[in-house]
């Protein structure tokens, strides 16, 4: 789906590949990014950009620090006491670890998707409310459309239309993961995070959260983890392959999976480890 | 590990869990069974004439008409026993005196015992104590009170060896030959229409306050006493135990401090009741003076301490309990803490939090030695939800405890030890299943 936009430029990630999105500006960018746990660390002098509106996804063997990277672009982290990042992740030029930035108003900007579907044991209706109600949307009339607009965006709405104030709880966990995105939708984030959306979940539902991805694309920036390399390399435009904390190799997915500058990188894709 | 030796283990522990919750339930029965046996005696009885008359006297209950038709019919039965009396006293007249003055003491003690029986001989001057002014007014009591009459107690000593024995002697051999000897058989022989006894549930024993220290009357103001305390203790102990669990849950962090505290509310579960109510009368009382005297306020407060580290621990526990992934789910979207909390966290620990609540409710309801110092008295009237404030009340635990101890008519009132034990167990119970019930419907809404 994505092979309209992979039009052969000069890389602004690895500099030396054809395939580019150099006309696309990093909408979030690290620089000598690290994550520590306690004395551990989780991720080293990461540097990189995603660009506005296409999809990336991190791979990686498990405790890689991919997820722990993720997280820390919406300040996820923040709940684990022990956590301290250092380095700078800058979001819309500014960097979000800043003392005057607060981590709640950056979330509403930057939504996420997590492994399990994790709705709320509320009503439907009230789960996808919850974002617009706590950014002061009151009135009955802009919530039901913000609620169906989000629902059809997520391609569940005509499964859900007739049971909106049911317990979200009820539903298939495929079912309960578009929820989610839904619900991450309704809040009007620009960037998507997803940390392994589909791992909880059947092929069936797997191959609905991929096409949302694909219909996804250009309106958020989507960063997505995943161990499941065929769904890496269907869904994004950009690849980036994490060992044990650095970032190994970022570029073009087509690139990453057909011609992989590191050796690290094939032998993880060819499946030789990992 | 061989199969046979698996299957083995396997069969004695859970043979051995089977004693363990049958020897539970059977110890569960043998205290629960005298409780209910004897506890609804004192709503389901056989009343007397005297209890009717009693209860139109001072609570204007049952027709007037056939109290007064009873009366009238028990009055019959009653008349020869009199008319022997009196008989017996003007043949006392003609006696020599020496042979008077023999009859002088049994005379006095078959008087007494009658008048325990019957109630006051008609036309004398009403007592002074109201116990005095009825007879019995319960059935089981009447046949207490008549061997009392039919025979005397007395002790005998022959053997200087060994304690002394009771004896019980037929009064009637005191009268042998006068007019007073066929009494005892008349008495005996007619007690069921002197007294007409008759099925009464007395549900009003719930509400009623007593009369003459619980010889008469309900438990009313220990119930009600009971309510407010609890109440109060929860209204205190609630909020401070769900804001400290917050607090230790979702914003301190861990650290010297903190574990301190922790150990702190741990000790504080295992402190003696009787410790904190010696607290709530130094502290309450004595220095900060929440009330003048002893009060249902003073009695809360001390309920609530006493109960706080119960409520802390199982809020924190239900906090806990509620998955993390919520709590991500909604600080993702962009919500504070405190809105994560309000909308996400407490609602789904709710069901564990009111199941802590309400067996430390449980607790408060049944503890006697904090309020024995700040709140309990033995006899009070119902009060009014202002005056807890700053009046003592009578509650069922302190005066079950009050009553078998203290009370100078122990075996008038064993029904209303009963009643009161009984009720309390009820109270209890329904307490818990409430929370049982509360906690099914929460958890099936939140299960969807």
């Amino acid at each position: 789906m994505s092979e309209a936009i992979q039009m052969k430029r000069v890389s602004r990630f690895t500099g030396t590949e054809e395939e580019d999105f150099g006309s696309r500006s990093a909408h979030v960018k690290t620089e000598n990014f690290s994550v520590f746990y306690g004395a551990f660390e989780a991720v080293k002098k990461v540097t990189c950009e995603f660009p506005e509106g296409l999809v990336t996804a991190m791979i990686g063997p498990s405790g890689c620090g991919k997820s722990t990277l993720l997280r820390a672009i919406n300040r996820m982290n923040d709940l684990i006491p022990s956590c301290r990042p250092s380095g700078k992740m800058i979001f819309q030029g500014e960097d979000i670890y800043c003392k005057n930035i607060d981590a709640v108003s950056l979330r509403m900007r930057v939504g996420m998707v997590f492994q399990k579907p994790n709705v709320f044991p509320k009503s439907i209706y009230d789960n996808i409310a919850y974002g617009p109600r706590l950014q002061g949307i009151k009135s009955r009339s802009q919530l039901d459309d913000l609620v169906e607009s989000s629902l059809k965006q997520a391609a569940i709405w005509d499964e859900v239309k007739d049971r909106l104030s049911t317990n979200a709880l009820g539903m298939s966990g495929g079912q309960q993961q578009r929820l989610c995105l839904a619900r991450a939708l309704a809040v009007k984030p620009e960037i998507l995070l997803m940390d392994e959306p589909t791992s909880a979940l059947d092929p069936k539902a797997t191959t609905k959260i991929e096409d949302l991805i694909g219909q996804l694309r250009g309106q958020y920036t989507i960063i997505i983890v995943t161990h499941n390399m065929q769904q890496a390399a269907r869904v994004s435009d950009l690849t980036a392959f994490m060992y044990e904390g650095t970032l190994v190799e970022f570029g073009a997915t087509r690139q990453i999976f057909t011609k992989p500058r590191e050796r690290q990188t094939e032998d993880y894709i060819t499946g030789r480890f990992g | 590990m061989r199969i046979e030796t698996r299957r083995l283990l396997n069969r004695a522990f859970s043979s051995l869990g089977l004693i363990s919750i049958g020897l539970m339930a059977l110890v569960l029965v043998v205290i629960l069974t005298p409780i209910i046996a004897k506890g609804s005696g004192a709503f389901v009885f056989r009343s007397t004439v005297e209890h009717r008359k009693l209860m139109f006297d001072h609570w204007n209950r049952g027709n007037p008409e056939r109290v007064k038709q009873d009366e009238a019919k028990a009055a019959v039965a009653r008349a020869p026993v009199y008319q022997m009396l009196s008989d017996f006293k003007a043949e006392l007249e003609s006696m020599p005196r020496a042979e008077r003055s023999r009859y002088k003491k049994p005379l006095r003690a078959v008087e007494t015992a009658l008048g325990r029986l019957l109630g006051p001989n008609p036309g004398s001057r009403t007592p002074v104590l109201m116990r005095q002014q009825y007879g019995a007014t319960r059935w089981d009591r009447t046949q207490a009170k008549l061997d009392n009459l039919l025979y005397s107690e007395e002790w005998d000593y022959s053997n200087p060896d060994a304690l002394g024995v009771k004896v019980l002697r037929p009064r009637v051999e005191d009268f042998r030959t006068t007019k007073l000897e066929p009494l005892f058989g008349y008495v005996k022989a007619n007690i069921k229409p002197m007294m007409r006894p008759r099925w009464t549930f007395y549900w009003q024993f719930l509400f009623d306050t007593s009369k003459d220290s619980h010889i008469f009357g309900g438990i009313g103001p220990e119930v009600l006493g009971t309510i407010y305390l609890t109440l109060g203790a929860m209204l205190f102990a609630v909020p401070m135990g769900v804001i400290a669990a917050i607090y230790l849950c979702e914003y301190s962090r861990e650290g010297r401090v903190i574990s301190f505290l922790r150990i702190c509310i741990s000790t504080l579960a295992g402190v003696p009741s009787i410790v904190f109510g010696l607290f709530g009368l130094a502290f309450f009382l004595n220095t900060i003076h929440v009330s003048n005297s002893k009060s249902v306020l003073a009695g809360s407060l001390t309920l609530a301490l006493l109960i706080l580290p119960t409520v802390i621990r199982s809020s924190e526990e239900a906090i806990l309990a509620v998955p993390r992934a919520y709590k991500e789910a909604a600080l993702s979207l962009g919500a504070g803490r405190w809105y994560t909390i309000m909308t996400v966290i407490l609602p789904a620990a709710l069901p564990g939090i009111l199941t802590g609540t309400v067996i430390s409710m449980g607790r408060a309801a049944g503890e006697t030695a904090p309020i024995i110092f700040t709140a309990a008295v033995s006899v009070g009237r119902p009060l009014l939800p202002i005056e807890a404030l700053s009046q003592p009340t009578p509650a069922l635990p302190w005066n079950i405890y009050n009553l078998c101890t203290e009370h100078e008519a122990v075996d008038e009132i064993r029904h209303v030890q009963y009643g009161m034990v009984f009720t309390l167990v009820a109270l209890v119970l329904l307490l818990n299943v409430f929370a049982i019930v509360m906690r099914a419907r929460i958890s099936k809404k939140l299960r969807g």
